[in-house]
């Protein structure tokens, strides 16, 4: 019910919407709760687990009942509070957990089947028979628990993750937050004023309340206006802080546009839905004031029974009365305040109840003493409640409870990073500890002070402390004139009855869970929140946790403090997983990396794969290839036969210098590279500090202080890394430089038999046999651009690679395709450049796998003797030489199947297939066109003792069993004729 | 003949023609800000010998008229800047580094290995806060800073060369991510209006 004169909305403009289908009219300033309120909708969803209809308990982030979810298809958005959603033009919002409608659930029968769905219920109930959990119990729990689903769709609203910097984050905008960010402006600070609701001014919205001898929102609207007007100052509406973490960092959500129509323009159709913000700031001040408590009794979770808080901001900030014959039910002075101010605003008041026999007079409505409300009807809306006093139990008609029991400090954040509060016995509820949060100082409600004045005043003192902890002298601002009404209360956490009465409404949990728990020796207020689920749901608690852990102190018979408290931690309001992962979805989940040939190659049939970061041509389709085999057959032949073209810039290149460069490549090579001549090529070998095989590649002597390193694609950070390590920790006082050089060449591989036929076109030098021998590498002119020439070979041809600066890369590789084409070649990918490497026997991680050494490789001939090399120690452990170790070898099959897998376990022929039997796994296969049949590489135990003997492949997955035989590991030129010649 | 590497000998030969990293990708306008491609001339990676430091910085000083830059710090002189690149490292941009300077430091060509681009206009920091986890706020990161941080998830240089406008290099292989990167804050920004 609107109450005209009442409330800060604007009156003049109406802005329509739905709820569950019907139409609806609210006003600018609404949010849905209250708008929906004003137009006497009070059922707006059904409880978790019984579903019971709920209405709206809070008016803020709290809310444990009033979830609507919004929009739709896949930009349907579940578990919006109807508290904090603002009221935009065509808003259409809808209940969760129920049907098939709020009215009439179907699953309500669940609330009469209420006694068997006590505490631990779950636990006790489908424990048998093993394996019904997951197939059948969970599903169906699913199905009739919950609160709002997701659309299952991929959601393609913008989100977005930023940063931001201060020197003091106020938390909150209230009395407190206001007076803290005034103080730290006016000393020049740089100031971010963070505020979870769409309007700042914390309860000096809600309240009828004089500030500086004016309305309190007026007050509130000349600080904005000058906060507003400084360039210091950040002001951070629809943000809620969630995290504090170490180092001054904060975590925030912005609801950037929640309360906007969805986007009808371009220029917008780019706006975040949500931002997760991490806030670095020098010192902050908590000013996030504090949650009214409901009071435990039979049936307090009807539509109808608010907060008396809440009731009061629905009144004076909107317009809007809950109920026309309004009860308040309170253990404190605070509650008395709604009574007044609904009677001011002409709502009818039937009574006040009071639990305190001291309570004060009403003010023009009856106050009834010692009583409490113990019981309540209305199935859809509250209807009536039952008040039992000294004089008995009497029943009173009402269609709206305020109750209140008592605030809860919002200290949250300090507990972020592990301190636990203090029990103020005086104001029964938990505070802050001193510097829980280094650089944070609390301040108002949030610290327990509860008057106007105490949050004024103590909010300008943090600011001050808070500056003087970066070394910035301030003077707080003088608090203005403002109520400084004492705090009264007597505790009052659950009436005593039968029946149910709840505790955390979103998760159903009611206190004869809490008291079962304890029976059932759960006593520890951890246990017993797990074991009742109280405080897990998405409030995570945030009205109930309090009155809980005082349920179960008394059952356990232990006191408050004693008992404790659960555990805080981020967020302290839900975020969605869209907001923290923003930015990673499609193209930004990882940084993609091209070559300069990757146009030419999509141009001449190339598909993609992804090696890493980078996108490398996997193989080139030509007209009339159907299946990638067909294309990569083609291209190894190609290469075998007449040259082909392959991009390889991808693999590490590192430039070394420096007078001790060469002593830094003998210790991080196995083998020797100070005798290397200038002008030549060495292939090269690296381990690991514990022996083991780390990477290998070629290494190029370009001068006498002068190298370039070459590592594989995979391992080229790993290398680099190494190399610091290496001259920063083990060898400081060394002479060397090195720098990635990996995106400055554009480097091909040109291998075949008229590989030096295509190079000799194209280079102004005359490369010949002596010019370019096998492993030689010089500097060539490549049509007028200075380049390198490197004479090596990974496909066992006769090969180069040629090298450019990456600018010249896309128009060099069109030349080389253009020229290899004229000479019956062309360009060939990774799956040609694989079968070329496996034939060759040439190892890559696929054997380098992390628990290979040299010698299970047959590479133990470049652990050069003669000098020391990292990691060469841990190589000659015991073990590590043993004959039977899994070592290389080649496969090819002998038997019926023709299959080999990559994978696929070994056996002996004759023995059983098991785990005890396995002699080896196969770790390269492919299909060799040059062979005729598969081929594979794998580690066998004493793998080059076996060659000639047969062996068993077994695949279980793809359901292989084929017999092979071991070979040699290098299956095509032996002798390595063709790549010398 | 010597030949700098990378250089075109002489135009009449020149059959490679070039391509920048952000070819086909840049300029972009979007809001009020200009992402642009920086045609970086030539770029050395200038690496110190030991014991050389202060030499190496007098030299640059004489040739090139900067001195080595602090770490984070960067100089600019005419057509030519040098910012500190990393531990031990200034990265020349402009002119080629001057042969003098062999015997001082290890000098690396890697003219072609960044992308360099230019993010200019009010609030270019607000943009960049989407990205990287930096205080880019005008009085902390002033004219002259420079940072190796990440932005997302590549490793990248940013440099405040102007008020309003950041050099942001990357590898030359992720040119496209930059773009895409920037393009999306950049929209995002903008679109909260």
């Amino acid at each position: 019910m609107r109450i005209s004169g009442k409330g800060l909305v604007s009156g003049n403009r109406t802005v329509n919407f739905a709820f569950n289908g019907r139409h609806y009219m609210g006003l600018e300033g609404d949010t849905l709760a209250s708008a929906l309120l004003a137009n006497g909708v009070h059922l707006l969803g059904r409880s978790f687990k019984y579903h019971r209809p709920r209405g709206i308990l809070t008016a803020g982030s709290e809310e444990p009942n009033a979830l609507v979810t919004i929009g739709k298809g896949a930009a349907l958005e579940p578990n919006i509070r109807a508290t904090q959603q603002e009221l935009f033009e065509g808003l259409a919002a809808q209940s969760q957990n129920c049907w098939p409608s709020v009215e009439r659930d179907l699953m309500a029968v669940n609330d009469l089947a209420a006694p068997f769905f006590g505490a631990g219920f779950y636990y006790k109930t489908f424990m048998w028979p093993r394996g019904f959990w997951e197939a059948l119990y969970e599903p169906l729990i699913r199905r009739a628990a919950g609160l709002g689903a997701l659309s299952g769709a991929a959601n393609k609203d913008p989100y977005e993750k930023a940063y931001a910097f201060c020197d003091l984050l106020v938390i909150g905008s209230g009395p407190a937050g206001l007076m803290a960010a005034l103080t730290a402006a006016r000393a020049g600070a740089d100031v971010i004023l963070a505020e979870e609701d769409s309007r700042m001014g914390g309860r000096l919205l809600a309240e009828v309340e004089e500030v500086d001898g004016k309305p309190a929102h007026l007050w509130v609207a000349e600080v904005l206006a000058e906060l507003e007007s400084l360039d210091n100052v950040r002001l951070m509406p629809r943000t809620a802080v969630t995290g504090a973490y170490d180092h001054g960092t904060y975590s925030a959500l912005e609801r950037v546009s929640h309360h906007l129509p969805p986007s009808q323009s371009l220029k917008t159709a780019h706006r975040p839905r949500e931002c997760f913000w991490r806030i670095h700031a020098g010192a902050s001040v908590l000013a996030s004031g504090a949650i009214e408590r409901p009071i435990a009794f039979r049936n307090n979770d009807r539509p109808g029974i608010m907060m008396a808080g809440a009731v009061r901001s629905y009144l004076n900030r909107w317009g809007v009365s809950p109920g026309e014959r309004v009860t308040v039910f309170g253990n404190n002075d605070d509650a008395h305040r709604t009574a007044r101010d609904l009677l001011a605003a002409g709502v009818h008041v039937a009574a006040v109840i009071d639990s305190r026999h001291d309570a004060p007079d009403g003010e023009g409505f009856p106050v009834l003493r010692g009583a409490v409300v113990c019981d309540s009807t209305g199935r859809q809306r509250l209807e009536s409640i039952t008040i039992r006093s000294v004089n008995g139990e009497e029943k009173i008609q009402t269609d709206c409870l305020a109750m209140s029991g008592g605030w809860n400090p919002s200290l949250h954040l300090t507990c972020h990073l592990g301190a636990r509060p203090l029990w103020r016995r005086d104001l029964a509820a938990f505070v802050p500890r001193a510097d829980a949060v280094p650089g944070m100082v609390v301040a108002g409600a949030a610290n327990g002070s509860f008057s106007t004045h105490g949050a004024l005043t103590e909010g300008a003192a943090a600011a001050v402390t808070a500056l003087a902890g970066l070394g910035t002298s301030a003077t707080a601002a003088p608090p203005p004139m403002a109520s400084d009404a004492p705090y009264r209360i007597s505790p009052l956490w659950a009436v005593p009855g039968k029946g149910r009465a709840w505790l955390d409404f979103q998760n159903d949990v009611t206190v004869k869970d809490v008291t079962q728990a304890a029976q059932e020796n759960f006593r520890s207020v951890e246990h017993m929140k797990r074991y009742t689920t109280l405080g897990m749901a998405t409030d995570q608690g945030k009205s109930s946790n309090v009155a809980a852990l005082a349920v179960l102190a008394d059952a356990t018979g232990r006191s408050i403090p004693e008992t404790g408290t659960t555990t805080f931690r981020p967020p302290f309001v839900p975020t969605s997983i869209a907001a923290m992962g923003a930015g990673a979805e499609d193209q930004g989940f990882a940084p993609q990396r091209y070559l300069t040939s990757h146009q030419v190659s999509q141009d001449h049939g190339a598909q993609d794969i992804e090696v890493g970061l980078w996108y490398r041509a996997s193989y080139f389709a030509r007209p009339g290839e159907t299946n990638w085999r067909q294309s990569c057959d083609r291209e190894v032949m190609m290469v075998r036969s007449a040259v082909g073209v392959c991009d390889v810039s991808t693999l590490g290149k590192i430039d070394i210098q420096g007078k001790d460069a060469a002593r830094l490549l003998d210790l991080v090579y196995s083998n020797t590279f100070s005798t290397l001549k200038v002008g030549r090529v060495r292939y090269g070998l690296m381990l690991r500090e514990d022996g083991f095989v780390m990477d290998d590649g070629t290494c190029a002597r370009l001068d006498e202080t002068h190298y370039v390193m070459t590592t594989t694609t995979a391992a080229a950070a790993q290398v680099m890394a190494h190399l610091e390590y290496l001259t920063q920790v083990v060898r400081p006082e060394w002479d060397v430089r090195f720098a990635s050089v990996t995106d400055h060449w554009a480097q091909f591989s040109v291998a075949g038999p008229r590989a030096r036929d295509l190079i000799n076109d194209l280079v102004e030098e005359d490369v010949n046999a002596e010019s370019f021998p096998f492993m030689g590498c010089g500097a060539v002119t490549v049509k007028g651009v200075a380049g390198r020439l490197f004479r090596i070979s990974f496909s066992g041809e006769h090969a180069y690679e040629i090298a450019v600066p990456a600018r010249y890369g896309a128009a060099l590789y069109r030349l080389l395709l253009e020229r290899a084409e004229a000479l019956g070649g062309g360009p060939y990918g990774m799956e040609a450049l694989n079968v070329l490497r496996i034939e060759k026997g040439f190892i890559t991680h696929a054997e380098i796998n992390g628990t290979t050494t040299a010698f299970d490789l047959g590479m133990q001939a470049l652990v050069s003797p003669k000098k020391s090399c990292w990691g060469k120690v841990l190589s000659e452990r015991e073990g590590l030489m043993e004959e039977d170790r899994m070592r290389l070898v080649g496969l090819k099959p002998i038997g019926a199947v023709k299959e080999i897998s990559a994978g696929a376990h070994l056996f002996e022929p004759d023995t059983t297939v098991e785990r005890e039997t396995d002699i080896g796994y196969v770790t390269s296969v492919c299909f060799s066109p040059t062979l005729g049949h598969m081929i594979g590489l794998a580690m066998v135990s004493a793998g080059p003792e076996r060659i000639g003997e047969t062996i068993r492949l077994v695949d279980h997955t793809r359901g292989i069993d084929a017999l092979c035989e071991v070979v040699e590991p290098v299956f095509y030129d032996p002798e390595g004729g063709r790549a010398r010649g | 003949m010597t030949l700098r590497e990378g250089a075109p000998v002489a135009d009449a030969m020149m059959e490679l023609t070039e391509t920048s990293p952000c070819a086909g990708l840049l300029p972009l306008r979007i809001g009020g800000w200009a992402l642009e491609e920086v045609p970086p001339g030539a770029l050395t990676l200038i690496a110190p010998y030991k014991g050389q430091e202060q030499a190496l910085s007098a030299a640059l000083e004489a040739v090139h008229g900067m001195g080595f830059p602090a770490p984070n710090r960067s100089h600019a002189a005419r057509e030519a800047s040098l910012i500190w690149f990393g531990r031990a490292q200034a990265l020349l941009i402009g002119p080629p580094a001057a042969e003098d300077l062999a015997p001082l430091a290890a000098l690396t060509d890697v003219s072609d290995g960044w992308a360099m681009v230019r993010l200019e206009g009010a609030g270019a920091e607000d943009v960049l806060a989407r990205l990287v986890p930096l205080d880019l706020r005008p009085q902390v990161f002033e004219i002259g800073h420079s940072a190796r941080t990440e932005l997302k998830h590549m490793m990248a240089s940013i440099t405040k060369v102007e008020e309003n406008a950041f050099q942001i290099m990357v590898f030359r292989s992720l040119a496209r991510t930059l773009v895409h990167d920037l393009k999306r804050a950049m929209e995002a920004v903008a679109a909260r209006g």
